[in-house]
């Protein structure tokens, strides 16, 4: 809505650009609200807080929330072919403190980071042939992949693992700043994951192969597509954005933890959900999953500020997560209307 | 002998008494039923006890899912009611009279069905995919349960509330009675009237179901009202066992194991044709697989591997893939049988 051109028109021609910008851009129009909850969000937060925009603080938003970034990214792609990754922060918890274990052990962390990536990567093949070869409902897979990654944590460590690495407490300390923006390495691997995804789904034949299949399988395969090969693939980046998200984690708070991410898929996916992304499949957008983020960031952070309980955040999120499911709903509903 | 090979509860009931067995072998007294003052005890009466909230749980997944949805908000179900019920006792003047408790509990069981009701209208009446919305409850209900305790674990002394769960009556304990009645009545609703057979039906076909004249609305919302039902009794159950009501503790990952439990009994994630008796005897799978990786000296916290190992070998088992591939490979072995047996002859022959 408020991306359209504002400029003084003749009323009819608004309108008509409109109704014609809201067919061929229906897909967006979710995000675009996102969007403006966003912007809004912000600019309530400002008239509330006076300090609630400085740059230190927005700095922060996306440092404390780089790895759900990095895991909302994962799980786009996943629901945007039609299935759902639910062990996303269980493998979090798992490379985290595989990584906090094995540096403790000596391990020089050259060697930890791609261990770790291959680890998440293993769970995500695990859940992608499940779900391809052996006919297993994305949810149920997944599941299996939740209880063995939460399980394998502590199979790891019964309890918190202090990093003393100086390669890992890098990505985090280091700040390099611009009159009082700042930036960490976490912060721009998490950009760095948005930026490939983007690349990758809008101007690759793998993309547009993601988008297909969740648009429709069959019709995908009966266009000669790999579907096997993409949906397997799916859910192994899935796990490599998980393994990922646990070396974010680890940096951020300095430790590995095996409670760690105990119902960070569900905030992933209620990120993935206001960023625009239709659970049904077929429709959604990377950076879309970013804003979704960022919204909920934002919230979390003005309950803090408030001196509110966090037991609000839960509610406000379901509350939020409901409103963009109707709004999609009703989009849905009008885009068969249409097609009817 | 083909026949009882080839009924759906088979392979389940084969996995628990398979348990079983493992278990007795490794420890005799797991069989063993004592009588102490005319109440039965024994590590069987212990998984028949403990297992009663996830029973609860996973009786109304069964038929939700048999209506080709699903209920993740079970577990925050479970803490609002313990939240509720904990709450007006603990605030009570007589925290240890019976009326009081009857209070709460029915102050609780009507907030649980007020919830189910909830996920109901969204699933039917708005139209939203069971996944989503009841993840919004899942999301925000333990929110409202911390809100409801006032973020505080509330705990009670009340014997009256106490003994839902460790309590025991005709020598059996009160929870198993509790979820036994449920089996009982669900079962008789389910399969001695028509309900059961036009779940299935808009489980299998909600279009076709409609124009065939079923109210698949009503069926579809009274399925998710039945089970925000049943997760209030769960949550009761689960805050009487331990005399508190932890918002962030209660009923966690029930949601997950109460769907493990309905697809151990051979009920498809697919909605359509269900089985009672296949969930309770996947319910108890699972709550004596529990009960072994306890005995294991397993720590808890590592079970879930146990757990993802059994759903990973029951889903391939499940899986048409590997009956195909067995199907071919034993068609494969009967074949060379039969070429061997030609040869056979032929030796004979010559």
């Amino acid at each position: 809505m408020t991306a359209i051109d504002t400029r003084p028109k003749p009323a009819e021609t608004f309108a008509s650009r409109y109704s014609t910008f809201l067919r061929r851009r229906a897909s967006l129009m979710p995000t675009l609200s996102a969007v403006v909850i966003l912007i809004a969000l912000l600019i309530g937060a400002r008239v509330r807080f006076a300090n609630f925009l400085s740059p230190g603080n927005l700095s922060a938003l996306l440092l404390d929330n780089a790895y759900l970034i990095v895991l909302a990214v994962g799980l786009t792609l996943v629901i945007i072919t039609g299935g759902i990754d639910l062990s996303v922060g269980s493998v979090m918890a798992f490379t985290g403190i595989l990584c906090a274990s094995l540096l403790a052990q000596g391990l020089p962390a050259f060697l930890v980071v791609p261990i770790m990536l291959v680890g998440g990567a293993l769970i995500g093949l695990l859940i992608g042939v499940l779900v391809q070869y052996f006919n297993v409902q994305p949810f149920i897979a997944s599941l299996a992949g939740l209880f063995l990654a939460r399980g394998l944590a502590f199979v790891v460590s019964l309890s918190s693992i202090r990093v003393e690495d100086p390669a890992i407490l890098w990505l985090q300390r280091t700040r390099w700043s611009v009159g009082g923006w700042y930036i960490t390495p976490t912060g721009i691997i998490a950009l760095l994951v948005v930026a490939i995804a983007f690349f990758v789904m809008h101007w690759t034949r793998f993309g547009r192969t993601v988008y297909a299949i969740g648009g429709s399988e069959q019709s995908a395969r009966l266009m000669g597509l790999d579907v096997a090969r993409t949906k397997v693939l799916v859910y192994v980046i899935s796990g490599v954005c998980g393994g990922l998200a646990g070396l974010l984690l680890t940096a951020y708070s300095g430790a590995g933890y095996p409670r760690n991410g105990i119902g960070t898929e569900l905030d992933a996916i209620a990120a993935v959900v206001i960023g625009g992304t239709l659970l049904t499949g077929g429709t959604g957008y990377v950076l879309g999953s970013l804003i979704g983020v960022l919204v909920y960031g934002t919230i979390k952070k003005l309950i803090s500020f408030m001196g509110a309980e966090q037991s609000w955040m839960q509610i406000i999120i379901g509350a939020l997560l409901l409103v963009f499911i109707v709004v999609q709903r009703l989009i849905v509903a009008r885009s068969q209307r249409r097609g009817r | 002998m083909r026949r009882v090979i080839r009924h759906r509860l088979f392979w389940p009931i084969v996995a628990l008494l398979v348990l079983i067995a493992i278990n007795t072998i490794a420890r005799p007294q797991f069989i063993g039923i004592t009588v102490r003052n005319g109440q039965l005890y024994g590590a069987l009466i212990d998984i028949l006890r403990n297992s009663a909230p996830l029973m609860l749980v996973a009786l109304g997944m069964t038929i939700v899912i048999a209506t080709r949805g699903i209920d993740l908000s079970v577990g925050a179900v479970m803490a609002v009611s313990g939240a509720v019920a904990l709450t007006i006792i603990d605030a009570s003047s007589d925290p240890t009279g019976v009326g009081t408790v009857a209070v709460a509990v029915l102050a609780a069981l009507g907030v649980s069905l007020a919830l189910g009701m909830w996920n109901g209208l969204l699933v039917s009446v708005v139209g939203i995919q069971p996944i989503i919305a009841t993840l919004v409850l899942m999301l925000a209900g333990r929110g409202v349960a911390l809100l409801i305790t006032d973020g505080f674990i509330t705990t009670v002394n009340s014997p009256p509330y106490s003994f839902i769960a460790t309590g025991y009556l005709i020598g059996l304990p009160v929870a198993f009675l509790i979820s036994l009645t449920a089996i009982i009545v669900i079962a008789l609703f389910e399969r001695r009237t028509a309900l059961g057979v036009l779940t299935e039906a808009v489980g299998i076909n909600p279009e076709a179901s409609r124009l065939a004249g079923v109210r698949a609305r009503g069926i579809v919302f009274t399925a998710y009202a039945v089970t925000g039902l049943l997760a209030g009794i769960a949550g009761i159950i689960y805050s009487a066992n331990i005399r508190a009501a932890d918002a962030n503790a209660t009923g966690l990952f029930i949601e997950l194991y109460a769907i493990l439990a309905v697809v151990l009994g051979g009920t498809s994630l697919m909605g359509g044709k269900f089985t009672i008796a296949g969930t309770v005897v996947g319910v108890l799978t699972i709550q004596t697989l529990e009960s072994t990786i306890l005995f294991l000296g397993v720590p808890s916290a590592q079970s879930p591997v146990f757990f993802a190992i059994v759903v990973i070998v029951v889903v391939i088992v499940q899986s048409p893939r590997l009956h195909a591939w067995a199907r071919s490979a034993f068609r494969a072995r009967a074949r060379g049988a039969a070429s061997d047996s030609s040869i056979d002859k032929a030796k004979v022959a010559s």
